[in-house]
């Protein structure tokens, strides 16, 4: 017998809307899709609802008031954004920042890399289908680190912690206990993560072999952070272009085999505990006391015309400040490289022949912070 | 398989053995940090029985997102001889609804006579209007007054 092929059961292309508000987007972010059954055979993404005009506002303000606009830029690493913007004004005044406000510095930053991975870990597994257990093992991890920097600085989310040349001011006295207690939080939480989902059979059906990039590819997109270590190059900017005090550490920079959804969520996993060693090592060397800012501070931040480019790791890649000053308190132009944006130009690669409940997976891989894409 | 069963063995041993981290906020509150920042205030001088405050337009110009608005006159105590400041706030605003809470208003302040609040007063502050976020100065000063506001908060 013959079976006749019913043109009934014919499939076409339909395109498919995901987002603006979608709870998978991690903000506001909208792809149209287009799935051939349930494969995916093209995806056009729209970005800019959370455009607000970033650059064009730091120019109208000054090299302190620019500060508190970092934050809110990179609202799950504002320390690292903080601290490429601090960066660039200090190459361009050409100021020393004291050894004590650089090692709180990259103690922060550090602790802000464990808060933001805690966000990943705890939404990537609401991704996978972890429905919340992930989510409430990392949250309260991710907490007790806010807990101390807002100790430290007085807020929870919108630090404007750091200074051109320093910090705002000193932290408290008890500030290297605090963080030697926290620390014994985040490595339980990170045991907590690692047992429930790194061996889960389900959760590794789930995420192995999808979204696979390769080593050119990754760099051919201009990926950087967790995403270009998961295809196998071993760049961190910590280690190969040292900026602050990042080479009087010992770390390892982890990287993947495969490039798939299952390595990025390796390397950020390894980054973690990396990044408890460095703090802990930190604290060791931190002065026990000192200046926090440099002793020639000028009352008013005037920089020389020129331009200059700085950039740091943040969890989520290359966090880049790009400023040209013509002289004066503010800059003229600045432009912010943010990874966040260049990760997501490689998603309808990525997506293109996956099924359709993988393009959550493969979106929620790259951990985007969407004001800091729309900036 | 196996890895299905450590999953679940960590909910189950969290369960049996740690504690909930959860605080119930609205009957229990937690316990801020000394230099928490919720919005900024003004301090009230209560040797002099005056605002700190001259009105010296510092924090209006330093403000990046522009929420304040300043008014000074002539202190009516300095031509009586009962104080030393020549020039005293007469009208202030700041809209809540706007401040960024940065602490630089705090910074630039010469005189100390603006904090960012530390207590809880400072951060429940719903309202059903935007309007009413716009706080004078009477609103400012009442909490410094009252004296429920440490007085050494970081300037």
């Amino acid at each position: 017998m013959v079976l006749e092929r019913d043109p009934a059961l014919d499939v076409v292309d339909m395109p498919i809307n995901m987002g603006p508000q979608h709870p998978s987007t991690h903000g506001v972010f909208r792809m149209v899709l287009v799935v051939n059954g349930e494969k995916i055979v093209d995806l056009v993404p729209h970005i800019g609802y959370m455009h607000r005009g970033g650059e064009k506002l730091m120019e109208a303000m000054d090299f302190r008031q620019g500060i508190g606009y970092c934050d809110r830029t990179e609202y799950l690493a504002q320390f690292s954004a903080e601290l490429a913007y601090c960066l660039a004004v200090e190459r361009l005044m050409d100021l020393q920042v004291p050894e004590r406000a650089e090692y709180i510095r990259v103690i922060l930053t550090e602790m802000n890399r464990l808060s933001s991975h805690f966000m990943f870990a705890g939404a990537f597994g609401v991704d996978a289908g972890v429905f919340a257990t992930s989510f409430t093992y990392a949250f309260p991890q991710r907490e007790f680190l806010q807990e101390v920097f807002e100790e430290v600085s007085g807020d929870r989310l919108m630090y404007a912690y750091f200074r051109v040349g320093g910090l705002a001011w000193e932290v408290p006295d008890n500030f290297v206990q605090r963080v030697h207690e926290v620390l014994v939080h985040s490595a339980q939480g990170l045991k907590d993560i690692d047992d429930l989902l790194t061996k889960n059979e389900i959760f590794m059906a789930r995420c192995q072999n999808i979204g696979s990039f390769s080593a050119q590819r990754a760099i051919a997109y201009g990926l950087s952070g967790p995403m270009l270590r998961a295809s196998g190059v071993p760049w961190d900017l910590r280690k190969d272009e040292p900026y602050s005090i990042y080479d009087r550490f010992n770390f390892e920079v982890p990287v993947g085999n495969y490039g798939d959804v299952y390595d990025r969520y390796l390397v950020r996993i390894e980054e973690m505990r990396q990044s408890i060693s460095i703090i802990e090592q930190a604290l060791e060397q931190l002065p026990p006391d000192g200046p926090i800012v440099p002793e020639k501070m000028p009352r008013r931040l005037r920089t020389p015309p020129g331009e200059v480019y700085a950039k740091v790791e943040a969890p989520r890649g290359e966090w880049g400040v790009y400023l040209v000053s013509k002289g004066g308190d503010k800059p003229y132009r600045l432009k912010m490289r943010s990874p966040s944006f260049c990760n997501l130009s490689a998603l309808r690669e990525m997506t293109i022949g996956h099924y359709l409940a993988d393009a959550v997976m493969i979106l929620g891989s790259m951990d985007i912070v969407l004001c800091d894409v729309d900036r | 398989m196996l890895g299905i069963l450590r999953s679940m063995s960590v909910t189950a041993k969290v369960m049996l053995t740690r504690k909930p981290v959860t605080i119930q906020y609205p009957e229990v509150h937690r316990e801020i940090p000394n230099r928490d920042r919720a919005f900024p205030i003004l301090i009230w001088d209560e040797e002099k029985d005056e605002p700190f405050c001259t009105g010296c337009h510092a924090c209006e110009r330093a403000c990046p997102v522009e929420c304040m608005t300043v008014v000074m006159k002539d202190n009516p105590k300095h031509a009586a001889g009962e104080s030393k400041r020549r020039k005293i706030i007469d009208e202030f605003w700041i809209d809540y609804g706007r401040c960024m809470r940065c602490n630089i208003c705090v910074e630039v302040c010469n005189f100390e006579a603006i904090g960012m609040n530390n207590t809880w007063a400072g951060h429940e502050l719903s309202r059903y209007d935007r309007s009413q976020l716009v706080f004078d100065l009477d609103q400012l000063l009442s909490q410094s007054k009252a004296g429920k506001v440490d007085p050494g908060l970081r300037a």
